[in-house]
């Protein structure tokens, strides 16, 4: 069986606590797509649930409050991240029920 | 690409070291690459992708290929479905089985188990979820549980690739352009 365990581990300590620009509560926000109202939460939503609606107009929105390129680089990736790590538990959880674990 | 820094903003180094993909290869460098190469010590999913995709598996690598591209089309990712059925067509050396697969996967010509195990992988892309009955169908089609955590895994690598290459908006390129990409991919991995 192949084993992701250390390895997402290890990525998403980088992303939610290693060195950027976005702060690590913005990164948190995203990572668990519950960013405060405005353009930043419209794309980490879309990102989240249907990352291929984003639209040049949300990376837009997003510039002109005020974040800079890598910010919005990096908590784009904090929600994709969140997100498909979300995904993976519930997967994990559900085959465990299935199979009688607790 | 929608932000300029993934298109310009890599270091000298990683500059010098496209120039030279784009003379080896002769094509230009896939935007996956660029990505991956911008901030590698930030972002930096290969040993996720890798230990996912050729990490010991009961699954082939052609088959995990496959759920790639089933789980970025589940996505309404073009890009990502086209690079990874250009990688499974190759592993497989079988286009038209990957073909069959997108088109239908209800009548694709593939094994139960594999068939069953894509349902449920298409399911968790699409509602974000599964449950323990998905979970049953899927272990009464034969798959053993360490297989089903396998495919979860790819589907983490996958959900998080296709996000980013809608989000970012990767530029398509030429199918040989891919079919350069899943050589490499068949030959090297992700690292």
């Amino acid at each position: 069986m192949s084993n992701i365990t250390q390895a997402r581990e290890a990525l998403v300590s980088r992303i939610l606590e290693g060195k950027a620009e976005a702060s690590s509560a913005q990164r948190r926000a995203a990572f668990v797509n519950a960013v405060a109202d405005g353009p930043l939460r419209t794309l980490v939503d879309k990102v989240a649930r249907h990352a291929h609606q984003v639209t040049d107009e949300d990376i837009a929105a997003a510039r002109a409050s005020g974040l800079t390129e890598n910010e919005i680089y990096e908590l784009v990736v904090c929600a994709a991240v969140g997100a498909a790590g979300r995904q993976l538990d519930a997967g994990l959880a559900a085959l465990a029920a299935a199979v009688g674990e607790k | 690409m929608r932000l300029a820094i993934l298109d310009k903003g890599h270091r000298f180094g990683t500059k010098l070291l496209f120039g030279i993909i784009r003379l080896a290869s002769r094509h230009p460098v896939l935007d996956v690459v660029k990505l991956a190469q911008y901030r590698p010590d930030f972002y930096g999913a290969q040993a996720v992708t890798h230990e996912a995709m050729r990490g010991p598996s009961a699954w082939s690598v052609a088959d995990r290929e496959l759920m790639a591209a089933v789980i970025a089309r589940t996505n309404e990712s073009a890009w990502c479905t086209t690079a990874h059925s250009a990688v499974a067509a190759r592993a497989y050396r079988d286009r038209a089985k990957v073909d069959a697969v997108l088109a239908d996967l209800e009548t694709a010509p593939i094994e139960a188990p594999l068939r069953a195990t894509l349902r449920m992988l298409r399911m968790l892309a699409k509602t974000q979820t599964v449950d323990a009955d998905d979970m049953r169908a899927v272990l009464a089609a034969g798959v053993s549980s360490e297989q089903v955590k396998d495919a979860l895994s790819v589907a983490f690598a996958f959900n998080i690739t296709a996000r980013l290459a809608e989000a970012f908006d990767f530029a398509m390129a030429e199918p040989a352009a891919f079919d350069s990409g899943a050589k490499y991919l068949l030959a090297r991995g992700y690292r």
